[in-house]
């Protein structure tokens, strides 16, 4: 059982979770991931270590409130707890001083961008981010980001907030108005980490993304999580979660995910009916 | 019949005694266990075959040397308890070992009376002398020895990790077995399905090693969430134990292998034993909705039964095992085969998976085999596969289970790099003592040996347990 210590929404859906776990606060590093199941009837989802403190003995984690288990960990308040935890997960993030790095996050993405930007930073990397969101509401994290970068840039598809357009179209203009970017680092929703890998290709700017695929275990045994990189079979879980956004096989990645649409829908329809309930 | 004064012309003419089983058409829609297990009176009558052999041929071909003529002879004389006593000396999972072990390829086998008649079912006695005694309320913790002082680190709690920590304890070690999945039990729990293996049988002997002082952590991830080096320097453990199992699952390499639909065993099973996700929408995780569908089991061993008979009791119309080799060549338990037969699944032999094909949607709809004929023996001494030319076919399934065996998990090498691997990626030890290249470290079960069966894995995790005592204690061992 892990204790939750505070839980606050950071915007609408989203929430920053700090969970006691004193064993994966000491080892994680930049990148890596935990699967978590909020009670013994729950599943074991993957989520990004958005911070930890190893002193303490917390972890914290960005959650949006996507299907059933993510909402319902979203109901959870300080003094609740978590039934499973288990983790740092993954491969922790590669970093060296590339020069300037630019790290994208999209959406809930930013928090997981986050640690990553950080590390970079510490590397030495004259750093870059861009957030993008829905609109101004949506913005999660800028603060901390704004610490961590040399330059950072806010976008937002409606123009409520900072650049008026996509990430990728303020990555595109920071190319043409001649920035030399060494490394780029996209996460968030897959159409956009798709996107990105076009706007770097022809540039031959190293760029890591990182994926999300189902996973069951999470530790290595099942394979679930499998993903084509470089037209060769990867397991997510332990070869990733970041790969190479020029050798990820995006489309494999978005219909596979698409695997269990109508049990998701089922699970969350039940959820929302039950909350409505109480 | 007294047991007295039973001549062997009469134990002979006694007919091995069937295994009571649920009716298959009734157990291929639940999941309760299949077998229902021997009565008093069946297994009295069914030890009393055994003709208590001098030098004991059962024996030896026990991984464990369970002392199996003594114990046929408790139960032959009545005294069930002390059958389940006599057992417990050797092996420390009855319950699960008599209901999961190929008998047929081990103890029984070796069986004198197979020269002329059938053999004992041991395995059906052992499982019957624990069940006795666990039904009957009747198990008793064995005596725990002086406390040494020394700590032993166990990772995985699998059937290597749980013998080993259970003869460490007994010999008065401190022991903690740590376990990445939030549930203990290891394959026990997540590969083998509760209609083979009752997951409440497992819990209560790990219940029994708790009580014997046993520490269990689980949400730990040996090479993750903790170094082999930092359980040694950090945490002050004195010796490590790795059981951690096999590791990633092997896939063909066969164009569509990603399709939506697409399983590994591992991962069927896994959803289905330990996420119990033939209870959603009540468990949160789901599968593949097999009813009225066409299953396929790509595979010939007990892990391809069990995803296959779990795909029928999910509903599948169609079962199917497909396999490249021929029945006989199948290396699946024959008891497993037979269950699996009479439950409606469908074998498609000597016929080999080329593609799989899908729709628009990435949706698995068939596999392209082709049909295969015995040819010359190859290397293992089996008859070859040989393609028959043009037999090419699409067999239409909606869900394909590749269940072909496992490699290694890469996470204890690549965060101990001064232990020895093979170039499949399994540890190398000493058969002897179980002892890896690194000091104070020793590892058993599929990690040292790639998949084997559970008894193997608990002969490891005893094996390496007496040599850790040995080596903690500076015992000198004579070999």
């Amino acid at each position: 059982m892990h204790k939750i210590v505070s839980a606050i929404f950071l915007a609408e859906n989203i929430k920053k979770i700090e969970i006691e776990a004193p064993r994966i606060a000491k080892k994680r590093k930049a990148g890596q991931f935990i699967m978590l199941r909020v009670d013994q009837t729950g599943e074991r989802i993957p989520l990004t270590i958005a911070d930890a403190d190893p002193e303490k003995g917390t972890i914290t984690i960005i959650v949006q409130g996507m299907g059933k288990s993510t909402k319902e960990l979203n109901t959870k308040a300080a003094g609740d707890t978590i039934s499973d935890i288990v983790g740092p997960l993954g491969a922790p993030s590669h970093i060296e001083n590339f020069g300037t790095a630019v790290s994208i996050g999209g959406g809930v993405g930013t928090a997981i961008a986050y640690p990553t930007a950080v590390a970079l930073k510490e590397a030495g990397n004259y750093v870059i981010t861009i957030n993008g969101a829905r609109s101004k509401d949506l913005v999660i994290l800028e603060k901390e980001m704004k610490a961590v970068s040399d330059e950072a840039y806010i976008t937002t598809d409606d123009g409520s907030y900072g650049f008026h357009g996509f990430v990728t179209q303020k990555l595109q203009e920071l190319i043409d108005s001649g920035t030399k970017i060494d490394f780029v680092l996209a996460i968030g929703p897959i159409p956009m980490m798709r996107a990105i890998a076009e706007v770097t290709r022809p540039y031959n700017i190293k760029t890591m993304v990182s994926l999300n695929p189902i996973m069951v275990d999470g530790t290595g045994m099942c394979g679930g999580c499998r993903v084509t990189v470089n037209n060769e079979t990867k397991f997510a879980c332990v070869d990733g979660p970041e790969f190479d956004a020029h050798q990820v096989d995006f489309k494999n990645l978005t219909d596979r995910n698409k695997l269990y649409l109508p049990e998701e829908k089922q699970s969350a329809e039940a959820f929302a009916h039950k909350c409505n309930l109480q | 019949m007294c047991p007295q004064h039973i001549t062997t012309k009469e134990r002979f003419a006694i007919p091995r005694q069937g295994m009571p089983a649920q009716n298959p058409e009734v157990r291929n829609k639940n999941f309760k266990e299949v077998n229902l297990g021997y009565t008093p009176e069946l297994a009295q009558k069914e030890a009393l075959r055994c003709i208590q052999c001098k030098d004991p041929a059962c024996i030896k071909g026990c991984p464990v040397n369970i002392k199996i003529d003594q114990f046929i002879k408790y139960i032959a004389d009545g005294d069930f308890l002390g059958a389940a006593r006599k057992i417990k000396e050797d092996n420390v999972l009855p319950a699960i070992c008599g209901r999961v072990c190929p008998q047929e390829d081990q103890c029984e086998k070796a069986c004198i009376l197979t020269k002329k008649y059938t053999s004992v079912a041991i395995g059906n006695l052992e499982r019957f002398a624990a069940d006795y005694e666990r039904e009957t309320g009747n198990v008793e913790l064995p005596a725990v020895k002086a406390q040494t002082g020394k700590k032993v680190a166990v990772i995985g709690s699998g059937p290597a990790g749980l013998s080993c920590a259970n003869d460490l304890i007994q010999l008065g070690h401190s022991v903690t077995v740590f376990e990445a999945l939030h549930e203990l039990g290891g394959v026990l729990v997540y590969g083998i399905p509760e209609f083979r293996l009752p997951k409440e049988i497992v819990k209560q002997e790990i219940e029994g090693l708790k009580q014997l002082g046993v520490k269990f952590i689980t949400n730990v991830l040996a090479g993750r969430s903790v170094t082999v080096d930092e359980l040694l320097k950090e945490e002050d453990f004195d010796a490590v134990f790795i059981g951690v199992g096999a590791g990633l699952p092997w896939f063909m390499g066969i164009p569509g292998e990603n399709l939506l639909g697409v399983y590994s065993a591992n991962e069927f099973l896994t959803r289905v034993n330990l996420m119990k996700s033939y209870q959603f929408p009540n468990n949160d995780t789901p599968v593949f909705n097999c009813k009225g569908k066409s299953v396929a089991v790509f595979g010939g061993g007990n892990t391809a039964m069990d995803a296959v008979r779990t795909a029928k009791r999910l509903g599948a119309e169609h079962a199917y095992i497909v396999y490249r080799r021929s029945e006989a060549e199948m290396p699946a338990r024959l008891e497993e085969v037979h269950h699996a037969r009479e439950e409606g699944i469908e074998f498609l032999m000597l016929m080999n998976p080329l593609e799989f094909v899908g729709n628009e949607q990435q949706w698995l709809t068939g596999a392209k085999c082709l049909k295969m004929e015995l040819g010359e023996p190859d290397e293992s001494g089996r008859r070859r596969p040989v393609p028959i030319k043009d037999s090419e076919f699409i067999l239409p399934i909606d869900m394909a289970v590749i269940s072909i065996g496992n490699g290694s998990n890469p996470l204890i090498k690549q965060s101990t790099p001064d232990i020895e691997v093979s170039k499949r990626d399994t540890i190398v030890v000493d058969l002897n003592t179980m002892a890896t290249s690194k000091e104070n470290v020793y590892a058993g079960g599929d990690i040292v040996t790639g998949g084997a069966t559970v008894i193997l894995a608990m002969g490891a995790g005893r094996t390496a347990a007496k040599a850790i005592h040995e080596k903690l204690m500076g015992i000198e061992t004579h070999e």
